[in-house]
């Protein structure tokens, strides 16, 4: 691996983040300015690696929920038996990026009661549009020659979606992916609002208490794991284009 | 045996393809041309049921082809098309072998087959199995293609303009390959083109379309000496159809007894080559060489003139 400038920050944004999240006590002295009478410069009512990874496997499971809806919605619209519900799937798909995810919260509480579930409803449905849109593209972008042979050599409109049209559109999909987990990453912080775990807490706190310092932490953990999320995920799609050979 | 009959294709209020009937002999080359538009694709694709037919029938040795799935029915016959269609995640081994995968063969055998029409298209199977279609040359990538259609060792062979998208160049060694192919497989050829010159030289019957009827289905010589209308006179060729008519013979099969000193074509030339060859020299008569270098006879002027004449 060449050491550029890029991957030495990645590796910096990594050493900062896990020893922060460890040994949160050992940054007091940073954010101690920030605090005004006496207040702790570090957030203490909660373990904010545990904060971390609630936040982290609510927005996961909210986006594999929105890759299987939005794939399978994807693939079903451009069937021909499917092509009618095109206008409205884009509706929905819409609806649920346009609806804003405290909207959401509002509403689902009162049908789900508090904590998580509400939470992962919003991101499930803020999550489709990009994974859908990009499906589509995928798999209408593959070369007509391609399927026209598929077809010609006897294939069945299964064989040809699983073995030629998800293969070839798979580098898109990974894409509409990445760009949901990393929208969610940071929307994911409001659903504390609802108590769901996860670093919304602190900065709930920073902010009931009037402490910069728990804001700051809050945003600042998020934003690096939003970050090195996408810088994950694009070296895993481009690990996938390579060992398919789509570039 | 491929037997049209009476095969038609509506769209709507278009009828595409008018009332064809049609038979292709076994092991022989039947080469549809026309003007784009002229229906000629979609008869191919009605074979294959890539297009299902609103009338008529296709016989395929006899059975009709719609006695089973068509997804099946593809399977047992190749199909290659222009820009050949490879499948770029897949090497070109995975490629070929796409429809003894499908009809679920043993790997033993898959591999070997595979190596075998490697080799047969010229491609060396260490440098190429596991290449990726875009590592290839667009020649390469279009044998790849007819080695991948003729794969499961299909009868039939359907192909739409294979080499539509070639150079010059490469296209006349694909044309070469093909025929050497065909003999070797034994293979019968459906193939659609509008370029006259691979019609006839590819040829053992052409059929020629226009608004979706056939006007004509003929040996390559009777097309030209006798069309059937003045459609056929003009897609064959009005102002160089004696040059034509000479190009389907070989200086070989014209060949008087006898040499002569001078130039010399070889017996495999056509007695179009031979007249190019007179008429580059300036010379009355030119020697024909066997496949050996050694002469076999001879060719005159007045010998060719009476061959381009119907």
């Amino acid at each position: 691996m060449r050491l550029t400038f890029t991957t030495l920050l990645r590796v910096a944004a990594v050493v900062l983040l896990l020893a922060f999240l460890f040994f949160p006590r050992a940054f007091a002295p940073l954010f101690a300015p920030l605090t005004q009478y006496g207040a702790p410069p570090i957030y203490d009512q909660g373990n904010l690696l545990q904060l971390a990874l609630a936040q982290l496997a609510t927005v996961c499971c909210a986006a594999a929920a929105s890759t299987l809806v939005a794939v399978g919605l994807g693939v079903l619209v451009t069937r021909p038996a499917g092509a009618q519900f095109l206008p409205l799937s884009r509706t929905l798909v819409n609806i649920g990026q346009t609806f804003p995810p405290v909207a959401v919260l509002a509403v689902t509480v009162p049908l789900v009661g508090f904590g998580e579930k509400p939470t992962l409803i919003a991101l499930f449905a803020y999550g489709l549009l990009p994974i859908f849109e990009n499906t589509l593209t995928g798999l209408r972008s593959c070369p007509p020659g391609v399927l026209e042979a598929a077809h010609g050599m006897g294939m069945s409109a299964r064989q040809r979606l699983l073995q030629v049209e998800l293969p070839l559109a798979m580098p898109l999909i990974l894409e509409g992916i990445r760009l949901s987990l990393v929208i969610n990453v940071g929307t994911a912080t409001i659903g504390s609002t609802v108590a769901a775990k996860g670093l919304g807490e602190v900065i709930i706190a920073g902010l009931l208490s009037n402490n910069t310092a728990f804001i700051l932490q809050g945003g600042l953990v998020t934003g690096l794991m939003a970050i090195l999320l996408y810088d994950l995920l694009a070296a895993v799609e481009r690990r996938v284009c390579r060992t398919a050979h789509l570039e | 045996m491929i037997t049209l009959e009476e095969l038609s294709k509506q769209y709507g209020n278009t009828t595409v393809v008018d009332r064809v009937s049609l038979t292709v002999e076994r092991n022989s080359i039947m080469v549809i041309v026309g003007t784009s538009g002229s229906g000629k694709s979609t008869l191919l694709r009605m074979i294959n049921r890539l297009v299902e037919p609103s009338g008529g029938r296709v016989l395929l040795d006899g059975a009709d082809t719609r006695a089973e799935a068509a997804h099946l029915l593809r399977r047992r016959i190749g199909y290659a098309i222009q820009g050949h269609g490879l499948f770029p995640h897949r090497t070109v081994a995975e490629n070929i072998a796409t429809v003894p995968r499908l009809l679920k063969w043993d790997e033993r055998r898959i591999h070997a087959r595979v190596e075998e029409l490697l080799r047969e298209f010229q491609l060396d199977p260490q440098a190429y199995a596991a290449a990726y279609p875009h590592q290839l040359s667009g020649g390469q990538q279009q044998r790849v293609g007819v080695a991948r259609a003729l794969a499961a060792e299909p009868g039939v062979l359907l192909m739409d303009e294979p080499f539509g998208a070639l150079d010059p160049i490469i296209r006349d060694k694909a044309q070469e390959d093909l025929l050497a192919i065909q003999r070797r497989f034994g293979t019968t050829i459906v193939l659609v083109t509008h370029d006259m010159d691979e019609a006839f030289r590819l040829g053992d019957q052409v059929a020629v379309m226009s608004e979706g009827r056939l006007l004509q289905c003929d040996r390559p010589a009777v097309l030209l000496t006798r069309p059937a209308d003045p459609f056929v006179a003009r897609l064959t060729g009005l102002a160089d159809r004696a040059l034509r008519l000479l190009s389907l013979t070989t200086a070989g099969e014209a060949a008087l007894p006898g040499s002569c000193e001078g130039p010399a074509v070889p017996a495999s030339a056509s007695l179009r080559e031979a007249l190019s060859e007179l008429l580059w020299r300036g010379a009355a008569s030119v020697a024909v060489t066997g496949a050996d270098g050694a002469p076999c006879g001879h060719l005159t002027l007045a010998a060719i003139i009476a061959r381009g004449r119907p």
